[in-house]
């Protein structure tokens, strides 16, 4: 039998075919390496946060350093009453949309090298081109900065995506999130200004939107966290 | 023996004469975005050498049966194919890379080099001769990735493939690192370059 290759059926049928043979390989490719991709997922996030800490630890052993370094983990709501739920787990990107009252926080627990207790806080906001993200250490006081890490995914080489760099990253050590009893995220403002609700770093030059970004992720997603830090806050103050 | 002449020149014609990014001047976009380091140029050239071998194959293969008023959407089909298995596969045994790559190993889709050598090679070819010319279309694609990617990292952050090459006492003596490199820009100034190089080496490729 003579197939008309020029007729509509050869074309739909061949089509068809041709689609699911693709959409099956693509399937069955993305089935059989979801669990290794998962892992480098995940990898990269403990990287992350010990980042925050100023940890940093080869490839392979990341994984123990993070069971070293990082001593427990767990969610607290606005009110900062511990709720169910893993702090991995939670989908920041997710939740910084939900008003903050339904809002899962995560928060790991870390001991430093110096024996100290630090807590990281997740932050995850939009800069100019796409999202940015990073963790923030926070001393046991609940108020001092200990380290922050900042990442994107697309900024502007030389001026947006400065935010992940140390030189950007490290004028968040020392600065104070308290003032008045109130909690007041530090602030990014232009190099030069002068911002006086409270604690404050220097944008980066020609990255004012990312700049503002930073900023407005900060207040964003630690503003729910006033709760929890004020307790940690009044317990240390209290030894 | 003709064949056997052909298939040579299939395979290496692209790394000078028919080089499809300073010759046919095709693929550029990529050539700008991935090349400020060594390392994420040549895993982009790998993979763009691997996805178009393995697009020719399959494109030749079924050359014969396809429809010829949708063949333009089957070889996309095939193309887009691959390049999200690339893709998959990066993310799962490279996963810094494929982070740096980010959207341009999507955008390999996009690279005109892929439908131009379907187009003009694989739909008109044996499954061999279109696999060597994916590889050697591939290789000279790499080759000028990597060749820009190798001046950008040296000149533009004074490391090579991660590791420091211009030693500290060059920077104590005033030398700093050109941050222009690392701006596109640069990478379009240094094909520029090499096609200038190129061409004067190659007489017959200028143009009257």
């Amino acid at each position: 039998m003579k197939i008309d290759k020029q007729s509509n059926w050869y074309t739909i049928v061949y089509i068809v075919i041709l689609v699911v043979l693709t959409g099956s390989a693509l399937a069955y490719t993305s089935m059989s390496l979801k669990s290794r991709q998962q892992e480098n997922v995940d990898r990269d996030k403990m990287r992350q946060i010990l980042a925050s800490l100023h940890v940093t630890a080869p490839k392979d052993s990341i994984s123990a350093r993070f069971g070293q370094c990082i001593t427990s983990q767990f969610v607290v709501d606005s009110n900062g009453k511990r709720v169910e739920g893993d702090a991995f787990a939670v989908n920041v990107a997710a939740q910084v949309k939900l008003p903050d009252s339904q809002r899962q926080l995560p928060v790991y627990e870390a001991t430093v090298a110096d024996g100290s207790v630090k807590y990281v806080l997740p932050v995850y906001g939009a800069g100019l081109w796409g999202p940015i993200w990073g963790y923030v250490a926070l001393d046991a006081d609940g108020s001092t900065v200990y380290g922050a890490y900042f990442d994107h995914q697309g900024e502007t080489p030389g001026l947006g995506a400065e935010i992940a760099k140390p030189e950007f990253c490290n004028q968040f050590e020392g600065k104070n999130m308290w003032r008045n009893d109130v909690l007041q995220p530090v602030a990014v403002v232009k190099k030069g200004q002068k911002y006086s609700g409270g604690d404050y770093v220097d944008g980066v030059s020609g990255g004012t939107i990312t700049s503002k970004g930073v900023s407005a992720m900060l207040a964003n997603c630690l503003k729910p966290y006033e709760a929890f830090l004020s307790s940690i806050k009044n317990s240390d103050q209290q030894k | 023996m003709s064949d056997k002449i052909s298939n040579k020149s299939v395979l290496f014609n692209p790394f000078s004469k028919d080089n499809p990014v300073i010759v046919q001047v095709l693929g550029i976009c990529s050539v700008l975005a991935v090349t400020a380091k060594l390392e994420p140029a040549i895993v982009m050239g790998l993979s763009v050498i691997a996805v178009l071998a393995f697009s020719n194959v399959i494109i030749s293969l079924i050359r014969s049966t396809i429809p010829s008023g949708i063949r333009i959407i089957v070889q996309l089909v095939v193309v887009a194919g691959l390049v999200v298995i690339v893709s998959e596969l990066l993310k799962a045994y490279a996963y810094e890379v494929s982070v740096q790559l980010s959207v341009f190993i999507g955008l390999i889709i996009t690279n005109c080099i892929l439908m131009g050598r379907l187009e003009a090679f694989a739909m008109a070819n044996g499954p061999w001769p279109s696999f060597l010319d994916g590889v050697g279309n591939g290789a000279g694609y790499a080759l000028i990735l990597i060749i820009v990617g190798f001046f950008r990292e040296l000149l533009g952050s004074g490391t090579l493939l991660g590791f420091r090459v211009v030693p500290q006492c060059v920077y104590d003596a005033g030398y700093v690192n050109n941050g222009l490199m690392i701006l596109p820009p640069m990478a379009l100034v240094v094909v520029a370059c090499i096609i200038w190089v190129h061409r004067s080496i190659n007489k017959e490729l200028q143009e009257k």
